[in-house]
């Protein structure tokens, strides 16, 4: 079976941010993402999913490396400073290199 | 000391929870739902009232309560300010918060003034909704000034079309359209299961206010000061404005209420996106861990016995 590499971008953020990012990202041309909620503890104290006001929210976005790479340059610019944002960037293939 | 209304144990029940790490969490779900029940029931209630009534809206009012929202975050922002030491996004965050106003707390008053059978005036829904958006406006220009970086087009966008504003008016609109008798078929779960809802909205609010109290602790002794001097001072102004427009002792307590009330669903949002370098946790710990419960089972009594002292 025949695989293709391609980069997986996730991000762990605010909830008030969903709608934003998800701008940012058909302005630079993601094709698709995965949102769910999310809930856990980082450097801006326990963060819960049930209240969208404090939620967190987890995105996952499979794409060309090029692509990630810009992606990831834009939030850390833009959204670092303020906001509680991680994001890392691991190698994953994918069987249909159309779709991503 | 009037007896408490039996909602506001929930309140309790919610906090004392929160605090002591109990196993309790409402899903988000159930929490969208009881919030979404509320703001449908309080526009449906007051769209049915309008349609009984046909004295039409006074715009004189309405206006003088539109001129309140922007009014009521400068003396809270130069508080924040001067007396606080804030820097200038987290005080114009605080103005934010606190001239727009809480959709929990006026259904508290609701509920309230419907146990102690005093009457108010039908358009009180409508207040709200001129009272929530323009204070979060003025919190902003404040942070930002008006020639600031903010994309107006999109926040004002997401202010108006945000869930409160929305379901408010829809139930409004809905409420006057088809009039006591055609919401008679929808009246037990919006009418009649109100109290209940709103117990169940109150235990979650509880829960998140028991969230907020490693914050209260950590910027202490102002937060708390703050989060009840300028709720005292906002609902004499009220009170004062509505005497001036003429509203009826009941309509005095609501206005008052709203007044001292300081929002923790629509301004919190608005105030991240929009003044990303205001620490959000101040504001909303404020309003939700010292304001909400202060007017619920202070303020409002309070509130009552200012209106009937001067009505009197």
């Amino acid at each position: 079976m025949e695989q293709f590499p391609r980069r997986l971008l996730t991000v762990v953020t605010e909830t008030v941010l969903e709608r934003e990012l998800v701008a940012e990202f058909e302005a630079l041309g993601v094709r698709g993402y995965t949102i769910t909620d999310a809930r856990g503890k980082g450097g801006r104290g326990r963060r819960q999913s049930d209240w969208a006001q404090e939620g967190n929210i987890r995105i996952e976005i499979v794409c060309e490396p090029a692509l990630a790479e810009r992606v990831a340059q834009r939030l850390r610019d833009r959204y670092y400073d303020h906001y509680a944002m991680i994001l890392f960037l691991q190698d994953v293939s994918v069987l249909r290199p159309d779709k991503f | 000391m009037p007896q408490l209304d039996p909602v506001i144990w929930f309140f309790v029940l919610g906090v004392a929870a929160g605090a002591a790490r109990a196993d309790l969490r409402l899903p988000a779900a159930i929490y969208d739902f009881v919030s979404t029940v509320l703001l449908l029931a309080i526009g449906l209630k007051g769209g049915v009232e309008l349609a009984r009534d046909t004295g039409g809206l006074p715009l004189a009012e309405l206006g003088g309560i539109l001129l309140l929202g922007f009014v009521l975050p400068l003396p809270a922002f130069a508080i924040a300010r001067h007396i606080g030491r804030l820097s200038r996004p987290d005080a114009a965050s605080l103005a934010a918060h606190y001239g727009s106003v809480s959709v929990g707390t006026f259904a508290v008053v609701m509920s309230y003034l419907a146990t102690r059978g005093i009457a108010f005036e039908a358009r009180a829904a409508v207040w709200v909704v001129l009272l929530e958006v323009p204070a979060i406006l003025v919190g902003i220009v404040l942070a930002r000034g008006l020639a600031g970086n903010v994309a107006w087009g999109h926040l004002l966008r997401e202010l108006f079309l945000g869930r409160s504003i929305v379901l408010l008016l829809g139930g409004l609109a809905i409420g006057w359209l088809a009039g006591p008798d055609g919401t008679a078929a929808i009246k037990p779960l919006f009418f009649d299961l109100f109290k209940g809802i709103l117990a169940l909205f109150l235990l979650e609010m509880g829960l998140i206010a028991a969230a907020q109290l490693p914050t209260l602790r950590r910027h202490g002794l102002f937060i708390v000061a703050f989060g009840v001097v300028v709720p005292l001072m906002f609902a004499a102004v009220g009170t004062v404005l509505a005497r001036a427009i003429g509203l009826s002792p009941g309509g005095t307590i609501v206005l008052a209420t709203l007044a001292a009330s300081a929002s923790y669903i629509a301004a919190p949002a608005a105030i991240r996106t929009a003044v990303p370098e205001a620490n959000p946790a101040l504001s909303l710990t404020a309003a939700l861990a010292v304001t909400f419960p202060f007017n619920i089972v202070i303020g409002i009594p309070l509130y009552e016995r200012l209106a009937v002292a001067l009505a009197g």
